[in-house]
């Protein structure tokens, strides 16, 4: 079973979309964990790793993105980690691609079908052999 | 007459049904709560002509003024503020000079959930989605040469409120306009913090004993503040539907009335500072319905429950903001269309005040031309719809009018289960609340996958779209210059006195003594919104929500 953990990280309080992903998720089989709002990056990466999560997904909407999520990517890094990170919320196109470069699998933003992120999930961990 | 309209519909009916054998109905034809919607509504939908009354008297359904938008338009309040606190002047300046005449202040995250710009939680936050306010100093320079006994200001403020409100009066002072006759809001709504927007900091008792000593202080020293917008705003955002909308925030503003009472205010005196604010999304007649629905809902609670005498304590004010959760990425442009038609909404049920969305607010902060588009959107529908030339124009509507009575009875039947349970506080406490808009929030997403609910350019009507956009970025050297600002300004003011009336708040906080004076003295030492509000956490401790999905 493919296990998950969604996270909001920074102070954004919009979690509407973490908890519509993370309740799509677990109904597509998938284990889920959501960290609830206001978790810092080094909160998120060490409940990922004490978690042993397959995959995590960000959840962002205030604008601090390209702080927060390279500074996870970092941190995960440092740990020795290679807990793929996909990111959700309102980015703009040159931060997606920028986001993409530093080592994000997808960016997801307004308007994604929770179909579309369970089938990129799963087809990632076919294609990894896993 | 209500038997041969009867008779004559029956007739109508048959006739129909056997039509639709050879041209069947097809679409979504529900409720966005899921009630099913009759084919024809006629007089017979209607109820007691007692419920739906006169414009400016009981019930209120009609409006809560006798002429409404012919005496006066609605305000047009757009909602704004990024960056530091000399952009964010700047901005306001401009938009004064454009006749606006009240300001709506946006604060950025760190300052709205108490941490300085310099706390390792507000990485990256600084001035991101609003202005980044450290202390005093930053109010100063965010208020100047705005005279403070000309404009109302609209802070949207609430964990913190104590806090701003308390520099509001120190400029204030400084420009010489006392604390009496200062004008505004302050959002001041904890309890949607902890159902739907996320920025509590305290448990909900002591963040309700603060709300409590607002009130209070409120009451003796600014007649003129109105000390609440009780606001359903976020709970729809979050994903509540339209009854979900005005049964939790009228639950809330019961809660805010029984805090008065304790507080020993007279809810006939504290029920006309008291404003709403609202959502509105696209389902035009719903939306209506909705608002002319809650005025009445509040209208009955105030006079029944509360026993208020005093007609403009009965009467539910409130602003109005499009919905945010509406607007798509894909195909910006239609996000006009959609404002337009919520706006619209909006105004035909009757909203004091109005904040249009930028169509671009689902790529990243809205751009100039897109914020003046929005504007725009309002002044045509005031000076050239002709919707505002007669007041409640839909009211007599038979479909509007079921709709109202339909939206009040399933809000009262919440109203009634929150009372089971014990109150609002204990609703969310047990996540009942939070759980009951998830519940939504994912039906509503699951109707969008299933294309039970077409969303134009999303899921139907699909284009490929591939030039990237002009959009509004905060520069990331902001959070740096704020916090060197902060820095400085600390290593100026009298650490002594900071240091002396802190350790007075703390001492306030542990008696049951009101915390805005300590708080005013603390503020114009130029103590920070961070110390602050960590002094209350040491007393309070901090809320750990209970985390729903």
């Amino acid at each position: 079973m493919i296990k998950v953990l969604i996270a909001k990280p920074g102070l954004d309080g919009h979690d509407r979309g973490a908890k519509v992903i993370a309740r799509a998720l677990r109904d597509a089989g998938m284990e889920v964990i959501y960290t609830g709002i206001r978790q810092t990056p080094e909160q998120i990466v060490q409940t990922a790793i004490d978690e042993d999560v397959d995959i995590l997904g960000v959840s962002i909407l205030s604008g601090a993105h390209m702080k927060l999520v390279p500074r996870i990517l970092e941190l995960l890094k440092e740990k020795g980690s290679r807990i793929p990170v996909f990111v959700g919320g309102i980015i703009p196109e040159d931060d997606a691609a920028e986001l993409k470069r530093l080592g994000v699998i997808e960016v997801y933003g307004p308007g994604t079908s929770t179909s579309e992120i369970i089938e990129k999930i799963k087809g990632y961990f076919e294609n990894a052999n896993i | 007459m209500d038997e041969s309209i009867k008779k004559s519909y029956e007739e109508w009916e048959k006739q129909t049904e056997s039509l639709i054998k050879k041209y069947p109905e097809e679409g979504n034809f529900k409720t966005t709560w899921s009630d099913e919607v009759k084919r024809l509504y006629t007089p017979l939908d209607v109820g007691d002509y007692s419920q739906i009354g006169f414009p400016g008297e009981f019930p209120y359904t009609r409006g809560v003024q006798n002429t409404m938008y012919r005496g006066k338009l609605w305000t047009m309040r757009q909602y704004a503020g990024f960056g530091t606190a000399e952009e964010s002047n700047k901005r306001y300046k401009y938009l004064l000079e454009q006749g606006q005449s009240g300001l709506s202040i946006a604060f950025d995250l760190p300052t709205q959930i108490g941490y300085d710009s310099d706390d390792p939680h507000s990485l990256g936050e600084v001035g991101k989605v609003g202005v980044a306010i450290d202390s005093l100093a930053d109010m100063e320079t965010l208020f100047d040469g705005i005279p403070l006994d000309k404009v109302s200001t609209s802070m949207t403020i609430n964990a913190t409120a104590s806090i701003l409100l308390a520099m509001y009066i120190a400029v204030g002072e400084k420009q010489g306009v006392k604390r009496d006759k200062l004008r505004g809001t302050i959002q001041n709504d904890i309890l949607k913090e902890y159902i739907a927007r996320g920025t509590y900091i305290y448990p909900p008792k002591p963040s309700m004993r603060i709300i409590n000593n607002i009130f209070e202080f409120c009451s003796k020293e600014m007649p003129l503040w109105n000390t609440i917008s009780v606001s359903g705003y976020h709970i729809r955002e979050a994903g509540a539907n339209a009854v979900q909308e005005v049964a939790f925030t009228i639950a809330d503003g019961i809660e805010y009335v029984k805090t008065a009472i304790e507080a020993g205010l007279d809810p006939n005196v504290f029920g006309k500072r008291l404003s709403f604010f609202f959502a509105s999304h696209n389902n035009l007649l719903e939306e209506v319905a909705k608002f002319r629905a809650a005025r009445r809902m509040w209208a009955k609670i105030m006079k029944e429950r509360f026993n208020v005498k005093d007609p403009d304590a009965l009467k539910l004010r409130f602003h109005t903001q499009t919905s945010g959760s509406t607007l798509t990425a894909q195909q910006p442009e239609n996000n006009i269309i959609r404002v337009t038609i919520q706006a619209l909404a909006a105004v035909l049920g009757g909203t004091q005040s109005l904040h249009t969305n930028s169509m671009d607010e689902a790529l990243s902060l809205p751009t100039e031309d897109s914020v003046r588009i929005a504007l725009r959107t309002q002044q045509i529908i005031a000076y050239e719809s002709g919707v505002a030339k007669t007041v409640d124009p839909l009211g007599g509507s038979y479909y509007v009018e079921a709709l109202t009575d339909e939206i009040e009875r399933r809000a009262f039947d919440y109203i009634k289960r929150i009372d089971e349970i014990g109150g609002m506080i204990n609703a969310i406490e047990s996540g009942y609340v939070q759980q009951e808009i998830s519940n939504s929030a994912y039906e509503y997403q699951k109707a969008v996958e299933s294309k039970e609910q077409i969303i134009v350019g999303v899921n139907d009507f699909v284009i490929e779209e591939k030039n990237p956009r002009k959009t509004l970025k905060i520069d990331d050297a902001l959070e740096i210059k704020q916090i060197e600002k902060l820095r400085s300004m600390k290593s100026k003011r009298d650490n002594d006195a900071v240091r002396e009336k802190l350790e007075n708040l703390e001492r306030a906080a542990r008696t049951s003594e009101n915390l805005m004076y300590p708080i005013i003295d603390a503020v114009k030492v130029y103590a920070t919104v961070g110390e602050i509000s960590n002094t209350l956490r040491k007393v309070f401790g901090e809320y750990k929500e209970s985390v729903i999905f």
